[in-house]
């Protein structure tokens, strides 16, 4: 495994109207990634797009893990179609496939996006795209094509064009602290602030259709669920009932909410019915059961429980009835979830006296520890499996990290100042 | 546990009796003690009037609010917990005797037990772990008389340090319950 502790965001700072961003920066990388070469696109009818969709679309691909992007200053020629290209040049630089395109300016903010993936070897394209897009939607145009690319070459989607959930924390000069949810481009880009509070916020989850962001708040002195809509900054409280109102999990159909409440005395899943605003009990147990979530078939819930003594993951089916433990390995595992195929559940294990992010295969019980650091918690996979972003701290300070499912790449997604923390990974795009 | 509590209640009352009560004393409650104190009661006169007289504190004797002497077990405000767990360590009986004390001659007081968590495990499994703490001190209070409706319980997990390092002295000070009047 090599080590390559890449600044990849330092063209950022030419954007840096926007506050808060987070840089990612990838800390190892995978020898056999995919050899690839992202040449800057062309321009056409004149006023320079206020984006480099080539340097996007390099920065997705080269964050993946998957592909060893080749420097442009490597780069013997800047063809923008196919006709232009020699592919014996790029053969000689050892580049697999090739990425060209063109911007044309249409009016006035609006653009027409051409791109082709090559195959260097069989110099043939593999796929083509005519896009139409305008200035502001540039980069969530480059985020698409890196999914073009990474869906042909790979077999599964790219994650690219979806978002990420994160609580901020910052401490004011007074000593009062500063709370914030927040979401952001998976490339850290766009952060935008949709609650902020001085009492803590917690839990953020997404809804399955992308729209929504459950989430805890203390406002009031008391904990309540609300869920508010991402784009209309509308929300709805959904519990406040005395004691605990947490651990929100949408359903995969999105009518249901799994949460923990203390109303009976001590933690216990519960699920709420949106439409009917009906609870139903799940769990009975005097000791702490918390930390629900949905099987992506909607038939079971995982959630943490200490009834055996230490926090440990268990199963119960989404009717109730009784739990399953489902991890054996070491002495305090908590916080699971699913992987999108419901093959794989990752959780935070405690790994040496570290607080670290596992993975357990459901079929076969085998567990791998997959960070590195000392306190890691809220593991999220991206919705197409291939990554799982957590919080973790970099000293003091809380930061986003990602890795990949088998453990092989690590990248850490930090703040400029202040603590970011429990990342959640938004769904897919409908 | 029982034992600890009973024995520690004879001293706790003893000390309390030593608190004399003379502002802003609208109960019977705390005028029955204050009578048996140190005779600042007088100040008392009918109805507990708002204007009472503060007297400078001499010593041992205290004749302000009883939450506000220093010199009291009320004034431990804070109550420090081991990892991972949620009894109450019994050095902190006599204190959390003194909390229920108060609030049994002062029914109209209220408490909100806030409890906390150090930042290790996860946030919403420290949430349950701040409440239990909470818990704790709660039933405790009731064991020795006040009413439910007394006690707030909020649980903040790990979300409220009062110590920002990762050391183990700072996580010591962040496994807390707080009693907030």
């Amino acid at each position: 495994m090599k080590k390559i502790v890449l600044m990849l965001l330092v063209f950022l700072a030419c954007h840096s109207v926007v506050k808060a961003e987070l840089t990612i920066e990838i800390t190892e990388g995978v020898e056999g990634a995919l050899p690839i070469a992202v040449v800057p696109f062309g321009m056409q009818g004149g006023g320079l797009p206020a984006v480099d969709l080539a340097e996007v679309i390099n920065a997705d691909l080269q964050r993946s893990g998957r592909f060893k992007t080749i420097p442009r200053a490597d780069m013997l020629s800047r063809p923008t179609s196919d006709r232009e290209v020699e592919f014996k040049d790029w053969r000689a630089l050892g580049v697999e496939n090739l990425v060209v395109g063109q911007v044309e300016s249409t009016g006035a903010g609006t653009y027409q996006v051409q791109f082709q993936l090559l195959d260097v070897y069989r110099g043939q394209q593999l796929t083509g795209y005519s896009i139409p897009t305008t200035a502001s939607n540039l980069r969530s145009t480059a985020h698409r094509i890196a999914d073009i690319i990474y869906e042909n070459l790979l077999g599964i989607p790219g994650a690219f064009s979806t978002r990420v959930a994160y609580i901020t924390s910052t401490r004011l000069a007074d000593g009062k602290s500063r709370i914030g949810l927040n979401v952001a481009d998976a490339d850290g880009h766009n952060p935008e602030t949709i609650v902020t509070s001085s009492e803590p916020l917690m839990s953020p989850a997404w809804s399955p259709d992308g729209m929504k962001i459950a989430y805890v708040s203390f406002e009031g002195g008391q904990s309540a669920v609300y869920v508010q809509g991402v784009y209309t900054g509308k929300r709805q409280k959904v519990t406040s009932f005395k004691g605990i109102n947490g651990a929100p999990s949408w359903s995969p159909d999105g009518r249901k909410l799994a949460l923990t409440l203390s109303k009976g005395g001590n933690p216990d899943i519960y699920i709420y019915d949106m439409r009917s605003r009906k609870l139903q009990q799940i769990t009975r147990h005097y000791s702490i059961d918390t930390e629900p979530a949905w099987s992506p078939d909607g038939k079971s819930l995982v959630f943490t429980s200490d009834r055996g003594g230490r926090p440990q993951i268990y199963r119960v089916s989404a009717f109730g009835g009784k739990a399953q433990r489902v991890t054996f390995e070491n002495s305090y595992n908590a916080r699971a979830s699913f992987s999108p195929d419901g093959k794989l559940l990752t959780f935070v294990t405690q790994d040496e006296g570290n607080y670290r992010i596992a993975v357990q295969d459901l079929k076969t019980g085998v567990m791998q520890v997959l960070s590195q650091g000392r306190l890691d918690e809220s593991p999220s996979f991206a919705p197409n499996g291939s990554m799982i972003i957590y919080g973790a701290k970099a000293g003091r300070r809380g930061v986003l990290a990602a890795v990949s499912t088998d453990g092989r790449v690590r990248q850490r997604l930090a703040l400029q100042e202040g603590d970011v923390r429990e990342p959640d990974w938004s769904p897919f795009k409908k | 546990m029982k034992k600890v509590l009973s024995l520690s209640a004879t001293i706790t009352l003893s000390l309390l009796l030593m608190i004399g009560c003379s502002s802003t004393p609208t109960t019977e409650g705390g005028a029955e003690v204050s009578e048996q104190s140190t005779g600042a009661g007088s100040e008392m006169g009918a109805e507990g009037s708002e204007a009472s007289t503060s007297a400078a504190s001499q010593g041992e004797e205290w004749y302000g609010d009883p939450l506000e002497n220093p010199n009291s077990l009320l004034a431990t405000r804070v109550i420090y917990f081991d990892y991972d767990q949620s009894v109450v360590r019994s050095d902190y009986l006599e204190v959390i005797q003194a909390h229920a004390d108060y609030l049994a001659a002062n029914p109209q007081a209220v408490v909100r037990l806030e409890g906390h968590a150090d930042e290790r495990g996860t946030r919403e499994y420290n949430l349950g772990l701040g409440e239990n703490r909470a818990n704790s001190v709660r039933s405790l209070m009731m064991a020795q008389g006040v009413a439910d409706n007394q006690m707030v319980v909020v649980s903040y997990g790990e979300e409220r340090p009062s110590a920002f390092d990762n050391t183990d002295e700072a996580m010591a000070l962040n496994r807390r319950v707080e009693l907030v009047y």
